[in-house]
């Protein structure tokens, strides 16, 4: 493995993502044969879309096959080498992967034998596996480790013991061998040890497996069961190992708390001990039970994947049988909203006061050599199907089909559905149910009585919050101490504790970075929330809230591999937030097997040496929390309380890490939990910071008391009630976290405790090491001195006197300017500068902007303020590049018609369409008409056409008419979050161009629901590649750590281009913490982003674009040298039509007509188009002219050329000369012809897509409208069927497409993913057979039908046929599925018709038009966020609680069918649906009519009918001449 | 609970500029006014007051704060105070950046109106005006009070003038516990507060309250003492640590020009000066008998002194006044080359204005002619202005003469600078090339001599001398603590 993977520049191995196809094929009845593995390559081959390749396009990421012990041909075999096999299971096979070096390999292998004799066995002969190496390649080649098997004899071990002491004998040989070789001895793997499963993989694509190892294609090669794993990588040096399946797994998806999840494995090494797991008699070992051999469980090479396993085989070997151990690791979601018993809900309360959760995306199939199964996290995030033939087989995969049979063969198909478990025994031979597995592991022990008598109840020792006692006289000097400013009183408290909500601003963020601040900043400040892009989604906390759960357990953990009641001995807290009156309580508890101690977190303030006294302070606060243990405190509170003049308070988020970090280096953090009592903490982001780095609750205590100061002051009312204020606060608080969790896909807060999710900028090593180990800190800074200093200055300013006259609390300034706040770039000069200079074309007055935001910016307000360049030989100016040229790169954001008014809008995109250059659509579709040129030559289209998560507007139309198609997968101001748009910019028009209900706010949901990992973005890629071939894609990304390997993934994925977003861009409307506190500065992500694509050589086939807060050329030479060839503006944009920065875009109330749709302030709208094109000459005349300075004449010699980059010398600044940029300006190697930026293009891969058949055979039709009907076969591997077909005819025929039924198609077999989708109106789609997800996808007008074979066995409405999220952003046309379908059904729908026979979780999520016919069974969080259309849903659940327990009932009504119009709606599609689809179950209901009608429900939502009911009104007022909506958005 | 309450901590309202229309200050019937010398100004009712601040629009730049108000006000901030009726901290925040908003909110011409987003495209937001009110109501509640020092420094600091920049800068010294003594060399203190703006837009019992408060918080007066005459710099420098230099810019611009003689020509603070002194009783002597009663009056300069000037002689019982303006007409509207959010150069009229006279524009005064020492005509001719490669050129249209028959001129074309005489010249201070005193961080070129307001900057606004002496007292407290 000559490639290894190490941290260079800003590039951490530690944030490559992997995700993949994944499968797994059994013989029920345990009959072994060679035909398993052959639809094991089956599965693989046809999963091979779902991998990636690298570079070379012959490297894969990994590919693998685990399956059982061929006994039969390992006999022969072995006999051939002279090893002769004792009896099957009787003897144990470990796969090698070895050292290129001989005699280091042969020492390898001595250190195996030993430990396998060690553990009593014997090592009885090796073979060399047979490998063509000729097959691989070159990457792969370079790393080709040597492969061999090893036998070992087992002596007589019963099964169970002899697989437990392989295990022990494996794990010992890691050890040593990494204690002997440390580095050398990396390339040392044990792929698999088992006396019944082999594994064989490596870096492959699917079908290099095969070819790879002969020994698979051995027809004596016999298993009863297989499981499978195809990866996707986002970097391009795969090592062998990390190929999957690993021992007993194979996992498609991400581990996100991964990290906690390690930290707390470590808190719980020093308790572990089994009976099963035999004390280790090594010398090291230093307590009698240890089991040395098997610590530390996860090493830190390992992938999550690994870990996930790793832990996974502890458990079972500890004696769990793998399906418990799998529920402890994956529990579903057990909330109150669930229908699970009570038993089951107790096993997974009492196992989460064990063990967090692995949380994160997951599709998991896994085997110990006799039980097989598969399991998906409670969001299901990742898609698993299955089938069960007639014949006994049963098939598991990422996605339906790849395995074909002919229809009678099929006994039945499905889907694992969120949370759940499919397992087969093969030696009892059956199919256990979900419900079968979990009831009877529910009830092995009684977890439900354990739990009752033992865990400490909240309601016995709180009551709700009582009045805090405070002490008002000096609560304002203590809110000094802690930094408080007036601002975040008036911006942050006031509307969390009137509301209940966090606040939202607009207009994104133009202050410095903490380390550039000269206002001493909050230890928060210095961290950035990381956010989960393309790899895995967040979360949806406001529609699918019921999967999470803040719920935790604190107090002393016990021994992982035991359980007894003891362990759910804990505190059990619903949220973490203690009001004051609860720690009171807390403290006040004092039992044997539970106590609190109070340990204080303060440090001296009368000191010259501020860094050393703070040291003293945490090492005398550690040393106490220590002390407390060890006198039996299973609580210990970390408390500032007692400030004074002379003791000042250790930032509280550094006296947690202390503490955590201290116990768990002691090997005592599973002793107590951690209960943080501060006076600093009030934001949501203190709290996340607070949990994140270990402390289990927190009492904000005086925050509480703030609560109070607000309503003496009267900001609050005076007749709310202090309690109302202080649960009002703890509930945006709660929201606030669970929003944060949500960002990085974690449910819940038992796992993202301790998980450090998060990134420090400006940050030295040193500290980070001590206290935060493990958090990136890519550009050093201050350490503890500084940070002391920073808080002593709080601190003395509170405590000495001040000037007469003074207000009590600093403004602060972080949000809106103030004189005597914090630094903001856009200022009155900047602004106002600006604004003269593109109204007068007054170059004089550019330069004299140009220079104050340069000049800000030096004054540390960015990164690049410290940057310099670094002159050549000036070339004379009029040899540089045309402006003209140069503007061509420019771009302008992604500002919906929605955020921003039409006049706006318009503006910007006939001002960059006369540039040459780009404007963007932004989330909001975009009106047909302005498709249409201007009588004066002007365009009102914009280039780049953005496609978000909410899928406004998205139609086949929209996207023909691109020239760049954008998938926004996060935003500078709110990565992770959807957008919003508050219901009073929902006019009639722009509702008409989303599709969605005038007045109704609209969310956009925060993941892409068909973007759950990168495999699923490179489908989203090709699909808008198949729905305009013409159009170049490109994927917005947000700046944070790991940012570059998630791009290499999206070059991998054959996007065109990838837009780096820096944190600080600007928006309509968004929590002020995300504005705040998400995702780091673009200097950084765009820097890794440029080293790691050329690191991978990916870096010639994608653009890279730039935006956050760029205004001025220098701006744009900045990024253009470390790597960017676009650019984009947006606040610049808009400041330049007149935009003021009034922040008010979220409130509608813009008086420039800009961030409003008002037509009363529209029609103050002074933009013109003139003024964006002076700015972007400015700009591009002022980049000649450094370009002229630095010697560059064409643009594209300064892209990448970080050499032309320096530091500005001497900085003077405290605080910011310590910064470390040497990681920025890392040119990566380029040897081998590495290009610096793009020379060529992606390879084109929609070439074998079945539109062109279809297009050949319809070409009649297309010329002259000729009705046509094809009929051909289909297969999962044909993706995106339709698109193409459906552009073709838009460009012919305009939006309205052909006469319905023009086209029709018959298909037959299973289609693969996003069948039919934008299809176009007058095509007909029939699938015989069944599809994967995402069918219909933004279907724009077309019909599908997919209607289950003749001749199946089964009942099609008790089958599934379809996948998830299927008509995602439709916009019209109808679909009619004629069996169930899976999560998601028509999420986003906004106006299509469809029936179907049942559907998964979160049916019709979101919608906002159309209608919805359910003939059957619905999941749970039916119609969450549905503002608008219907669904009528046949509601025969009632039996056990109803439909309406199983709808989202926040915005919806359920109504009886009665009124006639809806009835004849009704059945009128279900005729439809019958004759369409034939449908078995529309038939039974139709015969029964008048009796079935009453069974159904319509879904109304409450929005949609008062809008109908106000236009319906406004409609009959004949005289009046006001249109309908203004009342609307009043 | 959770919906309704949007308003109550939200910023005004919400589009509040829209609902309500700026209401600009009444004032006293032109009639009835023009007979006494009381202020002119009609308050606006609470309400009134509650639907103006309504209209802020609590900008992330404010630039009334940024770039309108000298003093910084946080003006979105006591608006939403006033708007959500919390007067009380309103005045408190109010007096955080501004020492006399009673009298800011009386003369200030308001730069921060100017610089106000809603002024781009609309009426601004009613600044000035509410910081009146809120000055209004916080005397009348008492909340104004004496702030006296904790605990004293033990350091001295004399203040050489007790005009805005002067009181200020002594208020924030005798606050920050420094002994201070205010030397004013008129009769009275108050300086351009009390002698320079008429008594029809600042009543002097408004200073006198203010001088009260300082009194009450440790400052002394040394009324009618010139400070370098009366006292020596020896003994300055001996019984101070060190000297605020508050004197104001004095000396006025003169117009050379034939028959400049004629004693009824006189500089407009002069005559400004006496009728202030004649409002409050005081002996008038000299020049100060010179009224404008039955008289045709020709005010020479187009700003605000001159327009104290048409005022004041309306009052005294004209006969017939004109204002002459060498600059042209400025347009009703922002012209581009005074770009938002700076002073705009637009066709303002004031109340005095409005009580009646002729103004001429682009009209250049060439010469006076009289009979024996009193002027009887001004000869004047038209100006035109262009713009040329050195700046603006002015031309002389042939045959544009014309004369005015004048009984009185009166000269309000500015001021150059401080007064050399006395002090300045026996602190032996260096000076710039516009004759004022320049200052690093409010020190001159002696050590322990400050300077603040007019003195170092030229003539400007009130409030510009309040910051300034401010800034100073806040430079000279740092320098005593270091020192």
């Amino acid at each position: 493995m000559a490639l290894k993977l190490k941290n260079q520049g800003l590039y951490e191995t530690r944030y490559e993502h992997d995700s993949c196809g994944i499968g797994a094929v059994v013989n029920i009845s345990g009959v072994k044969d060679h035909s398993i593995i052959e639809y094991g390559r089956q599965i693989l081959l046809n999963l091979h879309h779902r991998g990636a390749a690298g570079a070379d396009e012959t490297t894969g990421d990994g590919a693998g096959i685990l399956f059982q012990i061929p006994h039969e041909f390992f006999f022969v075999e072995c006999e051939k080498a002279g090893i002769s096999l004792p009896e099957p299971s009787k003897y144990g096979v470990g796969m090698v992967f070895g050292l290129k070096d001989a005699g280091l390999r042969e020492r390898c292998d001595r250190i195996l034998e030993d430990a396998i004799a060690y553990y009593g066995m014997r090592a009885i002969g090796w073979r060399e596996a047979p490998v063509r190496s000729d097959c691989l390649g070159k990457i792969a080649l370079e790393s080709e480790p040597s492969i061999r098997q090893v036998f070992v004899d087992g002596a007589g071990l019963e099964e169970e013991a002899f697989e437990r002491h392989l295990y022990l004998a494996r794990r010992r040989a890691e050890r040593l061998v990494r204690e002997t070789f440390g580095e050398e001895g990396e390339d040392f793997y044990v792929a698999s040890l088992s006396c019944r499963t082999i594994c064989y993989k490596g870096m492959f694509m699917a079908r290099q497996l095969f070819a790879y190892y002969p020994d698979l294609e051995d027809r004596r090669v016999k298993s009863a069961l297989a499981i499978v794993h195809q990866r996707y990588s986002t970097n391009t040096f795969p090592s062998w190992r990390l190929a999957q399946p690993f021992h007993c797994i194979a996992h498609n998806g991400e581990i996100n708390t991964l990290s906690g999840n390690r930290s707390w494995m470590r808190a719980r090494e020093p308790k572990m001990s089994s009976g099963l797991l035999p004390a280790c008699a090594c010398p090291h070992a230093d307590r009698g039970d240890n089991i040395c051999d098997l610590l530390p469980v996860l090493s830190p090479e390992m992938s999550d994947s690994a870990c996930f396993d790793s832990v996974l085989e502890l458990l079972v070997r500890a004696g769990r049988s793998m399906p418990h151990a799998m529920m402890m690791m994956i529990p579903e979601a057990f909330g109150l909203k669930y229908h699970i018993s009570t038993d089951k809900r107790a096993f997974y309360e009492y196992h989460s006061a064990i063990m967090e959760p692995w949380d994160g995306p997951a599709a998991m199939v896994f085997t110990d050599g006799r039980l097989i199964g598969g399991t998906l996290d409670r969001n299901g995030l990742r898609p698993c199907r299955y089938l069960v033939t007639t014949d006994g087989l049963a098939i598991l995969a990422s996605e339906a089909g790849v395995v074909e049979f002919e229809p009678q063969r099929i006994k039945r198909k499905g889907r694992l559905r969120p949370g759940h478990m499919f397992l087969v025994d093969t030696v009892e031979g059956r199919i256990i149910t979900d419900n079968d597995i979990k009831s009877k592991i529910a009830r092995q022990r009684p977890y439900r009585r354990w739990l009752e008598e033992n865990r400490i109840e909240l309601r016995g020792l709180f009551d709700a919050p009582k009045p805090v006692q405070s002490d008002p006289e000096t609560t304002l000097q203590r809110m000094r101490a802690f930094g408080y400013t007036a601002e975040e009183l008036k911006m942050v408290l006031t509307p969390m504790v009137l509301d209940g909500q966090e606040p939202i601003g607009s207009m994104g963020d133009d202050t410095p970075l903490a380390v550039l601040s000269d206002r001493p900043r909050l230890l928060f400040s210095y961290f950035k929330q990381l956010f989960a892009q393309v790899t895995n989604p967040p979360i949806d906390p406001l529609r699918e809230g019921l999967v999470m759960s803040l719920m935790t357990f604190t107090g002393r953990r016990r021994n992982l591999l035991d359980e007894t009641p003891q362990h759910c001995r804990q505190l059990k807290l619903p949220h973490p937030v203690l009001a004051n009156q609860d720690i009171e309580r807390l403290r006040a508890v004092n039992r044997a097997d539970f106590k609190a101690a109070t340990t204080r977190a303060v440090f001296d303030a009368d000191t010259s040496d501020a860094g050393g006294s703070l040291r003293r302070g945490l090492d005398l606060l550690v040393a106490n929390a220590k002390k407390a243990i060890s006198d039996g405190a299973s609580l210990i509170i970390i408390s500032d309380r007692e400030i004074s003049e002379s003791k000042a308070a250790i930032p509280s988020l550094l006296a947690v890490a202390a503490v955590h970090r201290g116990l768990l280096n002691e090997g005592l953090r599973g002793e107590a939990g951690l209960i943080v009592e501060s006076g600093e903490p009030r934001e949501v982001m203190h709290f996340c910071l607070l949990c994140g780095y270990g402390a289990n609750a927190i009492n904000p205590y005086l925050a509480f008391e703030c609560l109070e100061q607000l309503q003496r002051s009267g900001e609050a009312p005076a007749d709310m009630e202090q309690t109302a204020a202080a649960d009002n606060y703890i509930a945006a608080v709660k929201k606030g976290i669970l929003k944060t969790m949500s960002k990085m896909g974690i449910s819940t807060l038992r796992s993202y405790s301790g998980a450090q999710l998060f990134e420090a900028i400006g940050l030295n090593g040193p500290f980070i090491d001590k206290y935060f180990t493990g958090t990136s800190s890519r550009i050093s800074g201050i350490g503890l001195e500084e940070i002391a200093q920073e808080a002593l200055a709080r601190h003395k300013a509170a405590f000495e006197i001040r000037a007469g006259g003074a207000m009590e609390l600093e403004f602060g300034g972080e949000y809106h300017f103030r004189n005597s706040g914090e630094r903001h770039l856009w200022n009155p000069v900047t602004v106002s500068r600006l604004q003269h200079a593109v109204i007068n074309n007054d170059a004089k007055a550019y330069a004299d902007y140009a220079v104050a935001v340069n000049d800000q910016s030096r004054k540390l307000c960015t990164l690049r303020g410290l940057f310099e360049f670094i002159a050549g030989e000036p070339v004379p100016l009029e040899e540089v590049e045309p402006a003209s040229e140069i503007i061509k790169r420019f771009c302008t954001g992604a500002m919906s018609h929605g955020s921003i008014s039409k006049e706006a809008h318009e503006c910007i995109a006939v001002a960059m369409n006369r540039l040459g250059a780009m404007s963007n659509t932004g989330e909001g579709g975009e009106d047909p008409a302005r498709y249409t040129p201007e009588p004066n030559g002007d365009s009102k289209s914009c280039g780049i056409k953005q496609v978000a998560s909410g899928r406004f507007g998205v139609t086949v139309n929209y996207l023909a008419n691109a020239k760049e198609l954008q998938i926004k997968m996060a935003q500078g101001a709110k990565p992770g979050e959807g957008g919003q748009l508050p219901g009073h910019k929902v006019t009639d028009e722009i509702a008409r161009l989303r599709y969605s209900t005038p007045g109704v706010t609209l969310i956009s949901p925060p993941p892409h629901h068909d973007i759950y990992s990168i495999e699923d973005l490179a489908q989203l890629i090709y699909d808008l590649k198949c729905g305009n071939p013409e159009a170049r894609v490109s994927v917005k990304l947000v700046a944070e750590v790991g940012v570059g390997t998630v791009a290499a993934g999206v070059a991998k994925g054959n996007a065109d281009e990838v837009l780096i977003s820096g944190h600080d861009g600007g928006t309509g409307a968004s929590p002020l913490s995300s504005i705040k506190h998400t995702g780091c500065p673009w200097e950084l992500g765009l820097a890794e982003t440029q080293q790691v694509l050329v690191m991978n050589g990916l870096r010639d086939r994608i653009r890279v674009q730039v935006d956050g807060q760029l205004k001025t050329g220098r701006d744009v030479v900045v990024a253009a040298l470390l790597g960017a060839e676009r650019f984009g503006f947006g606040t610049a944009a808009l400041v330049t039509l007149g935009c003021t920065l009034l922040r008010k875009c979220h409130e509608g109330a813009c008086p420039f007509g800009i961030g409003t749709q008002d037509p009363q302030l529209r029609s103050r709208f002074r933009g013109k188009p003139e003024y964006i094109e002076r700015f972007m000459n400015f700009v591009a005349e002022e980049v000649r002219r450094i370009m002229a300075q630095l010697g560059l004449r064409k643009f594209e010699d300064m892209v990448g050329r970080v050499d032309r980059l320096g530091v500005r010398k001497a900085i003077e600044h405290w605080k910011a000369r310590g910064l470390d940029f040497s990681a920025v300006f890392r040119l990566p190697d380029t040897s081998g012809g590495k290009a610096i930026r793009q020379t060529n293009g992606q390879p084109r891969k929609i070439g074998d897509n079945l539109d062109w058949e279809i297009l050949e055979k319809a070409k009649s039709t297309i010329e002259n409208k000729q009705k046509i009907l094809i009929e051909m076969p289909i297969r999962n591997v044909n993706r995106t069927v339709g698109a193409i077909l459906s552009n073709r005819i838009v460009r012919r025929f305009g939006p309205q497409g052909l006469p319905d039924g023009t086209i029709e198609v018959v298909f037959r077999g299973s289609a693969g993913q996003s069948f039919g989708a934008f299809l176009a109106s007058g095509v007909t789609f029939r699938l015989i057979g069944e599809s994967n997800d995402y069918v219909g996808k933004g279907l724009s007008g077309g019909r599908i039908i997919v209607q289950t074979p003749e001749g199946s066995p089964f009942a099609a409405y008790e089958n599934v046929i379809v996948g998830n999220t299927v008509l995602y952003g439709a916009t019209g046309g109808e679909a009619f599925i004629n069996g169930v379908a899976g999560e998601r059904f028509a999420v986003r729908n906004s106006g299509a018709t469809a029936v179907v026979e049942g559907v998964g979780d979160h049916g019709c999520e979101y919608m906002t038009a159309g209608v919805v016919v359910v003939l059957g069974q619905t999941g749970c969080n039916f119609a969450a966020g549905m503002s608008g259309g219907v669904a009528y849903v046949l509601d025969e659940a009632a039996a056990w609680g109803g439909f309406d327990t199983l709808c989202n009932l926040d915005l919806v009504e359920l109504e009886s069918i009665w009124h006639e119009e809806d009835k004849k709606l009704l059945k009128d599609l279900i005729e439809r649906h019958l004759h369409r689809t034939g449908s078995a179950r529309a038939r039974q209901i139709l015969d029964a009519w008048p009796d079935m009608v009453g069974k159904f429900v319509k879904v109304m939502p409450m929005d949609y009918r008062n809008a109908l009911q106000r236009m319906r009104a406004a409609e009959h007022r004949d005289t009046e001449t006001t249109p309908a909506t203004e009342e609307v958005f009043r | 609970m959770n919906r309704g309450t949007f308003e109550i901590y939200d910023m005004g309202e919400i589009k509040g500029f829209l609902k309500y229309r700026r209401q600009d200050v009444g004032y006293r019937s032109v009639g009835e006014r023009v007979l006494d010398f009381k202020e002119v100004e009609l308050p606006l009712t609470p309400d009134e007051i509650h639907q103006q601040t309504a209209r802020c629009m609590d900008c992330g730049i404010p630039f009334c704060h940024g770039a309108g108000c000298p003093l910084k006000n946080c003006i979105p901030d006591i608006n939403e105070l006033v708007y959500k009726g919390r007067w009380r901290e309103a005045c408190e925040y109010l007096h955080s950046t501004n020492n006399f908003p009673e009298i800011t909110g009386r003369v200030c011409p308001a730069p921060c109106e100017a610089a106000c987003t809603l002024s781009i495209n609309d009426e601004p937001v009613l600044i000035r005006h509410i910081e009146f009110q809120i000055a209004l109501w916080g005397f009348q509640q008492g909340w104004i009070r004496p702030k006296p020092p904790a605990r004293k420094t033990g350091k001295r600091v004399a203040v050489a003038g007790s005009g805005p920049a002067g009181l200020a800068a002594a208020q924030q010294l005798a606050r920050a516990g420094h002994s201070v003594v205010v030397f004013e060399k008129d009769q009275k203190i108050g300086g351009m507060l009390r002698y320079g703006i008429p008594d029809f837009k600042l009543e002097k019992w408004v200073v006198d309250r203010r001088i009260e408060q300082l009194a009450a918080e440790g400052v002394e007066f040394e009324e009618g003492v010139n400070v370098g005459e009366d006292i020596s710099i020896r003994y300055l420098r001996k019984m101070f640590d060190c000297v605020c230099l508050a004197m104001g810019a004095r000396q006025p611009r003169d117009i050379a020009v034939q028959g400049r003689g004629y004693e009824n020509i006189v500089f407009a603070m002069e005559y400004l000066t006496a009728q202030n002194r004649r409002c409050a009783g005081e002996e008038v002597n000299g020049n100060g008998v010179v009224t404008a009663k039955d008289k045709v009056v020709v005010v020479i300069g187009g700003g605000d002194t001159g327009s104290d000037c048409v005022g004041t002689a309306r009052r005294q019982g004209a006969k017939k006044i004109y204002q002459l303006e060498i600059l042209p007409r400025p347009p009703q509207t922002r012209p581009p080359d005074t770009p938002w959010p700076g002073w705009p150069r637009i066709m303002r009229t004031s109340s005095s204005h409005e009580e009646g006279c002729e103004r001429l524009w682009g009209v250049m005064t060439k010469n006076f002619s009289g009979y024996e020492r009193r002027v009887g005509e001004v000869h004047c001719c038209r100006v035109e202005w262009s713009k040329e490669a050195g700046g603006w050129k002015i031309k002389e249209p042939p045959g544009s003469d014309f004369v005015l028959k004048a009984d009185l001129v009166l000269l309000a074309m500015g001021f150059l600078h401080v007064e050399h005489e006395g002090l300045i010249r026996n602190l032996d201070l260096k000076l710039d090339e516009k004759g004022n005193v320049p200052a690093d961080s409010y020190q001159t070129s002696e050590p322990w001599v400050f300077a603040a307001g007019d003195t170092i900057n030229g003539a400007s606004l009130v409030v510009s001398a309040i910051n300034s002496g401010r800034e100073a007292a806040a430079a000279i407290d740092c320098w005593l603590r270091g020192a």
